[in-house]
């Protein structure tokens, strides 16, 4: 580490992440992020170095880190506001776990955090003046991140105030002079559980409201930490935003299918699989499959960034994956049913359409019967004379 | 009350002795990487964070890399780990925080990793260092 | 509460899986149950001769019996022997015994059976495609048989290909992202089922009970068919 200069991003902000305390806007141009970190005896080597896990970080490949260390010697500073409204702190907890503090807390440092309401020492009314502040400040400059659902425009809001704002207004009164919008968290980016059916509080996804700024959604039960920040390193280091699937997640992260990257793919393709969580193929570490695993439509980067600083993943510990990053995941059938398996009960349809299929067959049957009987009955010897006569 | 040593759960090790399948296929990688190195002289990285590794691959991957003659640590930023492999000119960078927790881990198939040669800007600080020096004396 | 308009795979899958199933299941359902509730009440005409053999045995041995190729259907139409059976026995091993259906059919029925590999049904499914495609390529080519086809023939072909093809092509991951494709092989499924009980696939349950009525009519006769 440099030198523990007092203005040092490292010595500044310690893990777990800390506010810049005051506004920091200088009428002069700020500095880039190349000269900053120079100015804090941070040498060539430790640069090359804090590109090499930035590129870790954004999922890059290593051949991408000359590109990054110029798009960083030039980098400006964005200012971050973060908003959260129906949400469990989950993704707050999530990021601040992030457990590379030299990158990560570079990043952030050199990211400027200025409100956080659940990070922030201020409360209320001072809080969301630090929020008017930055956004005065930094007007169609910062970049705004989402945690959490909001009841809708139409819907009671109550269910969701800050300092007696409802959160739509908040997040639309925040949103006018956003550069973009990150959507941090499942809840944030397609409802989640708030959402969930019946979704007492009408609540809805930041994308189903900002309609005239970019959003980035980066899903999650919580999202993965390295995640969060390399969504937010991308934006600083390029400045522009990335690559995004049909969700508008970054590609990067979001591009393939947890199935696609799971070391126990192997035994799937081999048709290897436990059937229950302490039979022979669990304990033998084959597929999570037929245990409800919903990898194969989940698209998500556990499977290699890995959680709780690559120890470990869900699936790595016998667990079948929840899909937690795709929308209605909550919705979308038993967590440990398999994939092929339809929600709801349609065992129940079908019975009772048979019954009724076997009811209707069974009366049209008996009517066909008794059209054979009573024509039988009906019936009369006819002669060949007979038939002569009535032609 | 009885013991926590009562309770009849036993840790069973971690399913090491499986073989996922994925340390080869980096190994091969390594192989292009480094016939591409002798023809053209084009290094290579390859990002082990990126990899699919179940359990107990990163360690056979490093078993079948084995290791050579050189280490080298550089303080900049935290530690950065360096070692050359059994094959020459395969190098493994650990990237280290100033917890020694790691940041990355790549391999580099280079003849020399990037992280120890002086990078470009520092020989020409070098020599006004040393300019400076001589004229003080 | 706003709510998008444009659907989204995740969307599509869910619609195929939740209300889509159970609406295509209940059609099927209904519209067999009709069809074969009919035909068993209905019956056959009463047979006042003596009988002078048993009309079970002689059912139950020509449903069994039937599944034997005569030497001269073989000899006259080669081609339809071995191509249809093996796709229907590949149709029949993919929809029965591969892993994802057989979790689905203990989800709906609650009964299971073992299951086959999924590289083997895998193979079996192309073999079943081939065969599939084959009977097509025969079918156009082949003046009698040209001749014979209606509309509803290209139809039903259509309608059993697309589940197997849009499964190899789920089951690959050829298709992207995974729940347009899983979503895809469901509705292909759905339209399946819809379409069965009115077409000429009710043959799926009808040949068996065609084969019992002709033997049991034989049977009784103390013939064999």
């Amino acid at each position: 580490m440099a030198s523990p200069h007092p203005e040092s991003p490292a010595g500044r902000l310690a893990p777990p992440l800390r506010l810049q305390s005051k506004p920091l806007r200088q009428p002069q141009p700020e500095p880039s992020l190349g000269e900053i970190l120079r100015r804090n005896g941070v040498s060539r080597r430790g640069f090359l170095k804090f590109c090499a896990a930035t590129a870790t970080l954004m999922a890059l490949p290593p051949s991408m880190v000359p590109a990054i260390a110029a798009a960083l010697e030039t980098a400006r500073r964005p200012s971050v506001i973060w908003l959260s409204f129906q949400e469990c702190t989950g993704c707050t907890e999530s990021l601040t776990r992030s457990v590379s503090p030299t990158v990560e807390n570079l990043i952030l440092d050199t990211i400027s955090l200025d409100y956080h309401h659940t990070l922030q020492a201020a409360a209320g009314e001072a809080a969301e003046h630090a929020r008017e502040e930055a956004m005065n400040a930094n007007q169609g400059q910062y970049i705004l991140v989402v945690d959490g659902s909001l009841p809708g425009p139409d819907a009671n809001p109550g269910y969701s105030t800050i300092a007696g704002i409802s959160n739509y207004e908040m997040l639309m009164d925040t949103v006018k002079g956003a550069a973009a919008v990150v959507a941090v968290g499942t809840c944030a980016a397609f409802g989640g559980l708030p959402k969930a059916d019946p979704n007492p509080s009408g609540a809805v996804a930041v994308q189903d409201l900002v309609k005239d700024k970019p959003v980035i959604n980066v899903s999650g039960c919580p999202p993965l930490p390295m995640v969060i920040t390399g969504v937010l390193a991308q934006f600083l280091t390029f400045g522009k935003l990335p690559e995004l699937d049909e969700y508008r997640r970054p590609l990067a992260f979001f591009g393939q299918a947890i199935h696609d990257r799971c070391y126990r793919r192997p035994f799937y393709d081999k048709g290897l699989f436990a059937e229950s969580f302490d039979d022979k193929g669990a304990k033998a570490g084959w597929c999570l499959y037929r245990l409800g695993c919903k990898g194969p439509m989940a698209y998500n980067a556990c499977a290699t960034m890995k959680w709780n600083s690559g120890a470990s993943w869900p699936i790595e510990s016998g667990a079948p994956c929840l899909g937690c990053s795709e929308p209605n995941f909550w919705d979308a059938g038993g967590f440990y049913d398999a994939l092929s398996v339809p929600p709801g009960r349609p065992g129940e349809a079908l019975l009772t359409a048979g019954a009724l299929g076997a009811a209707l067959g069974a009366a049209a049957g008996a009517l066909g019967r008794r059209k054979v009987k009573t024509a039988g009955l009906a019936h009369q010897a006819v002669t060949a004379d007979q038939l002569e006569q009535q032609l | 009350m009885t013991s926590l040593g009562d309770i009849p759960v036993t840790v069973i090790g971690p399913a090491t002795t499986l073989n996922f399948g994925n340390a080869l296929p980096v190994l091969s990688e390594v192989r292009q990487a480094l016939a591409r190195l002798m023809e053209t002289g084009e290094p290579a990285q390859i990002d082990l964070g990126a990899m699919p590794f179940g359990p107990g691959d990163e360690e056979r991957l490093m078993q079948l890399l084995g290791s050579g003659e050189v280490t080298a640590t550089v303080d900049a930023l935290g530690s950065t780990r360096i070692r050359e492999t059994a094959f020459g000119g395969v190098w493994i960078v650990e990237y280290l925080n100033a917890d020694e927790q790691r940041v990355g881990l790549h391999l580099e198939i280079d003849e020399v990793p990037r992280m120890l040669r002086p990078q470009p800007g520092d020989l020409a600080d070098a020599l006004a260092a040393i300019d400076a020096r001589l004229a003080e004396a | 509460m706003i709510a998008s308009l444009e659907m989204t795979s995740m969307d599509f899958l869910m619609w195929t899986k939740g209300p889509l199933f159970q609406l295509a299941l209940t059609v099927f359902a209904l519209g067999m149950l009709v069809r074969l509730m009919e035909i068993f009440m209905l019956g056959r005409e009463h047979n006042y001769a003596l009988p002078r053999g048993s009309a079970v045995a002689g059912g139950l041995r020509t449903l069994y019996r039937r599944f034997y190729t005569d030497a001269g259907t073989f000899k006259s139409a080669p081609f339809d022997v071995v191509v249809g059976t093996l796709w229907h026995i590949g149709f029949i091993v993919a929809l029965l015994l591969f892993i994802p259906h057989v979790e689905l059919i203990k989800a709906t029925f609650g009964i299971a059976w073992p299951a086959l590999p999924n590289p083997v049904v895998d193979a079996i499914t192309v073999i079943t495609l081939l065969g599939l495609l084959a009977a097509l390529v025969h079918r156009l080519l082949h003046p009698v048989k040209r001749f014979l086809s209606t509309h509803e023939d290209y139809v039903i072909w259509a309608v059993t290909f697309l589940p197997v093809l849009t499964g190899y092509l789920a089951y690959h991951r050829i298709i992207n992202p995974y729940p347009l494709a899983l979503g895809l092989h469901i509705l292909t499924a759905e339209i399946f089922l819809v379409v069965l009980p009115f077409t000429k696939l009710t043959h799926i349950f009808t040949a068996w009970v065609a084969r019992y009525y002709n033997g049991a009519t034989f049977g009784r006769k103390g013939v064999q068919s």
